[in-house]
């Protein structure tokens, strides 16, 4: 069937209505009265996480065994079993909701199958094994909505996500899809819709935080009759899968978006540079792509109107630097894959040189739900400066890790504390990296500061694309800083001298301090290359580059300072820094670190203390984990 | 007009520029050079490279956050521009020092030292520590092809070249492979350039600041000739290397050096001493037979003959279409370039009038191109192994070799070159630019198709460094339609034109290089000066104004050699010696 009015549209949802009605947001409160087919109720839906993380932790079997115990059971037609996109709460995955009582299942593995059926789905009776605990509480709590984790969050662009069956878009349009752009198509001109998305202040969520409506309305004014809209798809930030998810979760808000902006700036073409390690995301996009050609939501004459709008899927190859929207054009063009100078903006000189306009997916998923809220209703979340809300990956040394959306505003202690679960292990926090390898790395002092735009940047660091690193007091920040100025070494293009050869030399310089070879003049050298190099690189990737060393050096000094003058690791993490040695109480001579030494460094007589040899030893740390008595001490 | 003008200031002095002028372009205009590696401008043949990449010409806009390349940023109105503060002095040196950092530093041993622009700026900055000793440095295999050596180490990724081979020649035989620090330019694959498409046109090592492309240097080879009583040595000299080797001894450019250099290669010790404007003259006779011939054909109705006729004096060319147009081998001319004509003759008619046995008689030619030192070594121009042209140098290297020999150009005389492979008229010379073998093809063949005499010799229809030209030539009645490319890929685009019917030409002229032979990869280097070519190719007409022969055919030499030796134009010695084919190098 195709859709070539609003009634039609409607005439979806209704038809989706009971399938989506289990899932409402209104049961998401229900309380403790749990459901089962014992307990008389007619229909039940299974939601299982179909992301990419909790399928590697094996989801996929889950909905088989489920699919199995149901028919084994004589349920299967009152129960369904649905693969949603991820839930967020990556930490305690593979994640299973029991709907309609809201009850939330962590780290299910395919045998618990048949007990979640058998007690639950059919009995009533909740699988409390299988329950979150509150770590405070220490109590089982048996929906999301009462976890700290979920608590402080607002899903704008997550607002599908772990709730819909992505590979069917009538779901997608129970939850109001498409009509974003059935009102911008029948009811708004392209000037009007533009003016939306700027009343809204909705910014790139790229990482720039460009003002999308401005972007929309350059691309607007470019005069041609060809005009391409792209959806940037090329996530690299390390540990950061925001759009991964929104892409496996919610594919059709993006198509949706994307059309809306083709019709705000006369483009007919669509394109999404997605990275071919997303093969899910790619799975899913391609099947929201050809269900929304099915219904005529992409295609010609969309709606009923003249308006026509095609989408292409465009692999890439996975260089971080694609992501860079200069660099995504040449890259779709079959170029390598560099940046070149802007101006010309896309908007001007995009993709085979015709005005093209780049968003962010992300970016692209708050946009039909600011068409469907209204640009007031967006703008009324967030700061001053920056509305909405933002996605990160919370990842690195905190209780929760996961996919989180919160408020801009929304401080990084709340982040940490109250949504992360604070620092794993009873540790002591020390640092947060957020942005990415071009992002910085903030101190206990910066805690307080709200998450926006500005002010992540007035405090060295910068918003980037959401992934937000938890550090705690085993990590060292010269090794911090090294580890993400080794990724843009390895992800550079090579393109401009400054990036190309100077983050290399930083680098070396980086190596020789961890090494314990660092001087104070090494630090000198550090900080005038960072400097140059952010003032003198080509595109975004290389000018921010330096970002994670600056940002150490200026917070965290006195660590490299230790490293080059006491030639000390604090977090005991250089290990040419650092001795094994044997306390020569505790040991009692048993000869067992000496047995398993591969190199031969430890001696000593059968029943008396031993000692390693400092010049042999490799520091490998096998004595230490062979010795039964802690008689070895790591300084 | 005023319109289009904006105003800023470049270190506090003010500048009005045309709207759209880069701040670099504005700095000269006042007298300000703001130093650059990678950028290079060759306005009127369509080189422009700008990057922005090496990031050496930055300078400081009042309220922009970070530094802007000049090369490739356009100047505003009321721009405030600094060019020499402290804060780009600074990140100019840096930057200098870490392309330094990954650059060997062998200049004693390198073939550029010199001449080298990344050596010049180093200088120029004072640049005297290498503050980044001891970090990596790139490591490439050295690629050494017959005519160009590639040593990637050397390479400090301007990427110039790679805009030559693909934008401006559209050969894409190198282009940027690996990323970061591993990034390097050269064929896909790490193949070498013998295994890619490569045509040698030399453009590449033409444009390259420092010594990661250079041709390779046979003059190692020629001292051991020239010393070896042994031998019979002769040379045979360009049109276009007259007009240039001046340059590498102080002369300005477009300076016609003929008799100096003459003078200069007796001295060197070379037995004889010819001129490839014979050859040239010769190349004339034959290839505008062959195109009076075909014409006459197609107009009586002979559908087999192929129109229009393509030159075939262009080596690189020759490789072009041997590589990229595999289906068109028989449009054409099948006459040989003048270089192998000159050793084909030279190695027959001329050493069995001396008696002078093939194996003791050595050719060297003296050429402003690289593809020549690959033609030469072709097998199809050689008998049982013995190249008609043992070997090829540049317009560089025989500059090198005369400074070798504790020699200055300026301090000869002029002499005339040897008898009867020396002689040449007009025609010959003009081979040497761009529409210059057509103009000299229309001379003899405007005479032999009306059988009348040419009074006006100039054909200035032809002439110009326009990248793609045609005229229509009066043969008295008769329209011969012409065209002319220089630059591979202008001739790409006329020979897409020819594939498609969408040209319909008579006969077409192609040079591989901007400019023809005057911008060739063997010619003393421009740096991206254009006003050096357009000298060049004035000086190649003036050459020709004071030949008291203009027209090929009446060089008496030539007439001498059809009698005594050839026969006719076309005939089957001719063809033997004179002509040859081609082969599908595309898969």
């Amino acid at each position: 069937m195709k859709v070539v009015s609003l009634q039609d549209l409607k005439k979806i949802k209704e038809e989706t209505e009971s399938r989506m009605k289990l899932r409402n947001e209104g049961s998401l409160e229900t309380g403790s009265e749990t459901c089962g087919i014992e307990k008389g109720t007619e229909h039940i839906q299974i939601l299982t996480c179909g992301g990419t993380g909790c399928k590697a932790s094996d989801s996929a079997a889950i909905v088989d065994r489920m699919q199995e115990c149901l028919e084994q059971f004589g349920v299967a037609d009152k129960v369904e079993v649905i693969t949603t996109g991820c839930f967020g709460f990556c930490e305690k995955g593979p994640i299973v909701k029991i709907m309609p009582d809201n009850t939330f299942y962590t780290k299910v593995k395919p045998e618990d199958a048949v007990e979640i059926v058998k007690e639950h789905v059919i009995g009533g009776r909740r699988v409390q094994r299988l329950l979150y605990v509150d770590p405070e509480t220490n109590q089982p709590v048996s929906d999301s909505a009462h976890m700290n984790f979920y608590r402080k969050q607002v899903r704008i662009a997550l607002r599908n996500c772990g709730l819909i069956d992505p590979e069917n878009i009538n779901e997608y349009v129970a939850r109001d899809g498409y009509s974003a752009l059935a009102d911008c198509l029948l009811s708004k001109t392209p000037a009007e819709v533009i003016d939306v998305v700027k009343r809204s202040g909705l910014r790139g969520r790229g990482g720039a935080g460009f003002p999308t409506g401005n972007k929309w309305e350059f691309a607007s004014k470019s005069q041609s009759d060809i005009k391409y809209v792209v959806c940037n798809a090329d996530e690299g930030d390390p540990g950061a899968f925001m759009d991964r998810s929104i892409m496996e979760g919610d594919p059709n808000s993006i198509i949706e978006a994307m059309a809306i902006c083709g019709y705000a700036i006369g483009a007919k073409y669509g394109l999404i540079y997605v990275r071919a390690e997303y093969p899910l995301a790619i799975h899913r996009l391609q099947t929201a792509i050809s269900q929304a050609h099915e219904l005529g939501l992409l295609g010609d004459n969309i709606l009923g109107t003249d308006f026509c709008f095609d989408i292409t899927i465009r692999y890439g190859a996975g260089a971080f630097v694609c992501g860079e929207e200069t660099a995504l054009i040449h890259s779709m063009e079959g170029k390598r894959g560099e940046p070149t100078l802007k101006p010309p903006f896309p908007a001007v000189e995009g993709y085979k040189k015709y005005p093209t306009n780049v968003n962010n997916v992300e970016t692209w998923a708050n946009i039909p739900v600011i068409f469907q809220k209204g640009a007031e209703w967006f703008a009324s979340i967030g700061t001053e400066k920056s509305k909405g809300t933002k996605v990160f990956a919370l990842a690195g040394k905190i209780n929760n890790v996961g996919l989180i959306e919160v408020p801009m505003g929304t401080t990084l202690r709340e982040v940490i504390y109250e949504i992360g679960g604070g620092i794993k292990d009873g540790k002591q926090f020390k640092a947060v990296q957020t942005g990415g390898p071009s992002g910085g790395c903030l101190t206990e002092k910066h805690l307080d500061i709200p998450i926006d735009y500005e002010s992540l940047a007035a405090a060295g660091s910068m918003m980037g694309s959401g992934g937000m690193i938890v550090m705690d007091e085993d990590n060292c920040m010269v090794q911090v800083a090294r580890f993400y100025l080794g990724f843009i070494v390895e992800e550079s293009c090579g393109k401009c001298s400054p990036c190309r050869i100077g983050n290399k030399r930083m680098l070396e310089i980086l190596d020789k301090i961890v090494a314990g070879k660092g001087t104070v003049e090494d630090l000198a050298k550090l900080e005038e290359l960072a400097l140059v190099i952010k003032d003198t690189a080509l595109c975004g990737l290389g000018q921010t580059s330096p970002n994670p060393v600056l940002s150490t050096l200026s917070n965290f000094r006195d660590e490299y300072m230790e490293h080059v003058v006491e030639k000390k690791c604090r977090a005991k993490q250089c290990t040419s820094m650092l001795s094994y040695e044997i306390i020569p109480d505790k040991c009692v001579g048993c000869h067992l670190c000496a047995n398993n030494c591969p190199v031969d460094a430890i001696s000593g007589e059968l029943r008396k203390p031993h000692s390693i040899d400092q010049t042999k030893c490799i520091k490998c740390g096998t004595c230490m984990g062979n010795c039964r008595l802690h008689a070895i001490s790591l300084k | 007009m005023e319109q289009n003008k904006i105003n800023l200031t470049i270190d506090n002095r003010p500048v009005s520029v045309e709207k759209g002028t880069t701040i670099l372009d504005a700095a000269k205009s006042c007298g300000i050079e703001i130093p650059t590696l990678c950028h290079i401008n060759l306005e009127g043949t369509c080189v422009n490279n700008h990057p922005a990449s090496c990031r050496m010409c930055v300078v400081e806009v009042a309220g922009r956050r970070n530094l802007a390349p000049a090369c490739a940023t356009a100047c505003m109105e009321g721009m405030e521009v600094h060019t020499n503060s402290l804060r780009v002095l600074n990140a100019r040196r840096v930057i200098l020092e870490l392309i330094l950092s990954n650059h060997p530093h062998d200049c004693l041993i390198c073939p550029k030292s010199g001449n080298c622009e990344l050596q010049t700026l180093a200088k120029k900055l004072k640049i005297h520590e290498a503050p980044y000793e001891g970090g990596e440095k790139s490591c490439h295999p050295v690629d050494k092809s017959v005519s160009i050596v590639r040593d990637m180490n050397k390479c400090i990724l301007c990427r110039r070249c790679e805009t030559m081979c693909n934008d401006v020649q559209t050969v894409g035989a190198i282009g940027a492979t690996g990323r970061g620090f591993d990034t390097t330019v050269g064929p896909a694959f790490g193949l070498k350039l013998s295994e890619s498409e490569c045509t040698y046109c030399g453009q590449c090592v033409a444009v390259c600041p420092v010594g990661a492309l250079t041709e390779v240097d046979n003059t190692g080879k020629l001292i051991r000739d020239l010393a070896n009583p042994e031998k019979v040595v002769i040379v045979q000299t360009a049109p276009a290397v007259r007009v240039a080797i001046g340059e590498e001894f102080g002369y300005p450019a477009g300076t016609i050096v003929t008799g100096k250099l003459v003078s200069a290669l007796k001295k060197l010790g070379f037995d004889y001493v010819f001129d490839t404007d014979f050859a040239a003259d010769l190349t004339i006779m034959e290839e505008g037979t062959e195109l009076l011939d075909r014409l006459q054909r197609f107009l009586s109705g002979d559908k087999s003959v192929k129109l229009p006729i393509l030159t075939s004096c262009c080596p690189a060319w020759v490789n072009f279409f041997e590589h990229q147009f595999p289906d068109m081998l028989d449009i054409p001319s099948t006459a040989r370039s003048p270089q192998q004509m000159f050793g084909s003759i030279a190695k027959t008619y001329w050493a069995e009038k001396m008696g002078i046995p093939r194996e003791k008689l050595v050719v060297v030619s003296v050429m402003p191109c690289l593809a020549k030192k690959y033609e030469c070594g072709r097998d199809e121009f050689k008998v049982n192994g013995n190249p008609d042209v043992d070997y090829s140098i540049s317009t560089r290297e025989l500059a090198a070799l005369i400074k070798e020999a504790n020699m200055d150009l300026a301090s000869f005389e002029d002499s005339d070159f040897d008898a009867p492979l020396g002689a040449s008229t007009g025609a010959s010379v003009i081979f040497g630019a761009t529409g210059g073998v057509m103009e000299a093809a229309l001379r003899t063949a405007y005479e032999v198709y009306t059988g009348k005499t040419l009074e006006k010799v100039d054909f200035t229809a032809v002439r110009g460094l326009e990248g793609i030209r045609q005229a229509d030539i009066d043969l008295d009645g008769f329209t011969l339609k012409v065209g002319i490319a220089h630059g591979l890929g202008n001739a790409r685009r006329m020979l897409e034109d020819i594939r498609s019917g969408k040209s319909q030409f008579h006969a077409i002229e192609i040079m591989a290089c901007p400019g023809g032979c005057i911008g060739g990869g063997g010619q003393p280097l421009h740096h991206g000066n254009v006003e050096i070519l357009n000298a060049r190719q004035k000086a190649v007409y003036v050459e020709d104004m004071n030949k008291p022969l203009r027209k090929s055919h009446e060089n008496p030499y030539i007439k001498q050699l059809y009698e005594e030796f050839l026969g006719k134009p076309l005939s089957e010695k001719a063809h033997h010696l004179l002509h040859t084919n081609y082969f599908n190098k595309a898969d």
